[in-house]
């Protein structure tokens, strides 16, 4: 049970995660929030309405998957960092995983790093593909990993070993 | 020297801040009290984005919350800002509130209305050698790194998996530090998931249902001794195992800064779900003595977004008592109380709401 | 140990001065408490206990638990936490009776 263990496994998401249908379509964001905490402003985040609203502060949020496209605007502004965007078919045998990170050193685009489950368990490598910063807030960076295919919905974190 | 002024707030922090913003919109004379050098309180070590409403700051980080109040405060004309300025007794007789200013200057004021916004202090941990250097509070070790850019130690053991514990175990990684573990007595993680789950990606272990023993070291913490509890909260003998580390935070939770009032002759109440000893006060923060105010952890331990919000009620409250508030600020005080309510209006407000309950019973 | 870089602040410190700490010439900034001067200078024990001379450091680092009181300039129980540090300060660790 994720209270007691401090992460979640992947059933415990249920209806967080979008169907094998649209994991398949493209791009798609994930919010891995699950406990009624007083917080909200994710639901303004999304620029296409994908987020919607609440009706009580303490509500959970819910993606509405065919309004939105993935492009991860909503990562850099969710104060629990719990916002992930799966791109599953991104190439034949990769995904693409976009997480938000707030460490340094930063890595390298077009570099291989350990990737890491939701345990902080290694999974495999995985290269990265961008780094972005986002005007909303520039000290959340977004990075995007291509990953394995059948990772795409393990991988939550990046190792960067600081190199001094 | 003698100061005159009508509310003197006791605390620069979220909570005496804002109910300096919401004073400072009356035609009363203020004065703002803070011992440290600068304004913002506990706001300008946090480094993480706020959570709560976004008309409440959330997505915004802590220290800049911390900024924009303090900046927003020194604009009102009838605020008189006095930093380095330590409130250090009432004295009745006199009805006079004392203070020093510079650790030298000693200051006496007079007041109609005050409000308390002293904050909470961090709790300790009973066990072997819990004295030796490298044995902290959890904010001592978030005030080292965020504030004064020092990193304590490098080999981290966190004590407590409520929000600070969680929290600052990030922050640590964030600075440079290696966490390697978190320790939490109760069966369950004690903060919001969305924090313990940032942490466990980390690889960061929680061991629930688990405290610490003993610390060792000569001069300086160089371990600890970890044991299992069972479900009554003894230690089970045979489960003791040692991390090294030369550094162990305390986040065991915080008690709140009372002494003032009892100098104010307000009647208290111990009440755990609150935070230990607070005092009994109605519904728009007035304690028993009429004069005196209260907002933010020193009224219960909670979080920065409530002691903004109390700070307002509290404010406002106070100059409606002085027959100074307007209609505006009365509505501002209305909306406190829904946000306020909608805040606490989950699993993670029940706490909170009990114990106030406690409080209205005789 | 002062970092160096960080992923979400900047550290700006105001001038940098010398203190003297037992005789010994200490590095800091004075726009940061003496405590803080001396951790990130390594030094981590502040003063010894009263009875058995244990070492003590910081605990709160925020003015409320004295567990940081040193002698400076002659004036005893000084809280180091909250004290910033002055050009040619005199600190002492308090009580100098050390465990030998």
């Amino acid at each position: 049970m994720y209270e007691e263990k401090g992460y979640l496994e992947l059933e415990e998401l249920k209806e967080r995660i979008p169907s094998k249908e649209r994991l398949k379509k493209g791009p798609v964001a994930i919010i891995e929030c699950i406990q009624e905490i007083p917080c909200n402003p994710c639901q303004s985040a999304c620029n296409r309405g994908a987020i919607k609203e609440f009706k009580k502060i303490v509500d959970l949020p819910l993606i509405d998957f065919e309004k939105c496209n993935g492009c991860g605007v909503c990562i850099a502004q969710c104060p629990g960092l719990a916002i992930f965007v799966v791109w599953e078919d991104y190439s034949d045998n990769n995904a693409l995983v976009k997480i938000p990170y707030e460490f340094i050193p930063l890595p390298e685009v077009g570099k291989e790093y350990d990737v890491l489950n939701r345990k902080g368990e290694i999974v495999g490598t995985g290269e990265v593909i961008k780094i972005q910063s986002l005007k909303t807030n520039s000290k959340t960076k977004i990075i995007w990993i291509k990953v394995p295919k059948e990772l795409c919905m393990e991988v939550r974190n990046i190792r960067v070993v600081d190199e001094e | 020297m003698i100061k005159e002024t009508d509310v003197v707030i006791i605390g620069g922090g979220p909570a005496g801040l804002s109910a300096a913003l919401a004073l400072g919109q009356t035609d009363l004379k203020v004065l703002l009290l803070e011992r440290d050098p600068f304004l913002g309180g506990q706001l300008v070590k946090q480094t993480h984005m706020f959570f709560g409403s976004r008309e409440e700051y959330a997505g915004v980080r802590g220290f800049e919350i911390g900024n924009l109040l303090s900046e927003s405060v020194k604009k009102f004309n009838n605020m008189e800002i006095s930093l380095n300025t330590t409130a250090c007794g009432y004295y009745n007789e006199e009805d006079m509130l004392l203070a020093v200013h510079n650790d030298e200057e000693l200051i006496r004021i007079k007041f109609k209305k005050v409000i308390v916004a002293t904050g909470a202090s961090e709790r300790a941990l009973l066990f072997e050698n819990n004295d030796l250097p490298g044995i902290y509070g959890a904010g001592a070790v978030q005030t080292l790194m965020n504030l004064y850019g020092v990193l304590p130690g490098k080999e981290v053991v966190m004590v407590g998996s409520g929000n600070i514990g969680l929290i600052i175990s990030y922050q640590l990684v964030q600075a440079g530090a290696k966490v390697k573990a978190i320790v939490e007595a109760a069966p369950k993680v004690g903060g919001y998931f969305v924090h313990a789950a940032k942490v466990s990606r980390l690889g960061i272990p929680i061991y629930t249902k688990t405290t610490v023993k003993t610390a060792f070291g000569k001069d300086e913490l160089e371990g600890v001794e970890l044991i299992s509890l069972d479900k009554d909260w003894n230690e089970i003998q045979g489960t003791e195992r040692r991390i090294d580390c030369d550094t162990l935070c305390l986040a065991v939770g915080l008690s709140p800064l009372t002494e003032l009032l009892w100098q104010f002759g307000c009647k208290m109440r111990y009440i755990p779900e609150l935070g230990g000893h607070i005092p009994i006060r109605d519904g728009n923060l007035m304690t028993t003595n009429k004069d005196v105010y209260i907002a933010g952890d020193v009224a219960s331990i909670e979080e920065a977004t409530s002691a903004m919000l109390e700070g307002t009620i509290a404010a406002v409250s106070a100059s409606e008592s002085l027959n100074c508030a307007s209609a505006e600020l009365l509505e501002l005080r209305d909306k406190a109380f829904k946000k306020l309510f909608d805040l606490r209006n989950g699993p993670t407000g029940e706490k909170i709401l009990s114990g106030i309950k406690k409080l209205e019973e005789e | 140990m002062r970092i160096k870089n960080h992923p979400i602040l900047e550290f700006n410190k105001g001038n940098k001065i010398t203190f003297f700490l037992d005789g010994k010439e200490i590095e800091g900034y004075d726009d940061e408490p003496i405590a803080v001067s001396l951790y990130a200078n390594g030094i981590k024990t502040l003063s010894y206990s009263l009875k058995y001379h244990k070492p003590r450091g910081l605990f709160c680092c925020i003015g409320n638990c004295s567990s940081c009181l040193m002698k400076v300039n002659g004036e005893p129980n000084v809280r180091t936490c909250v004290k910033r540090a002055r050009q040619g300060m005199i600190v002492e660790t308090d009580r100098l009776v050390k465990n030998d």
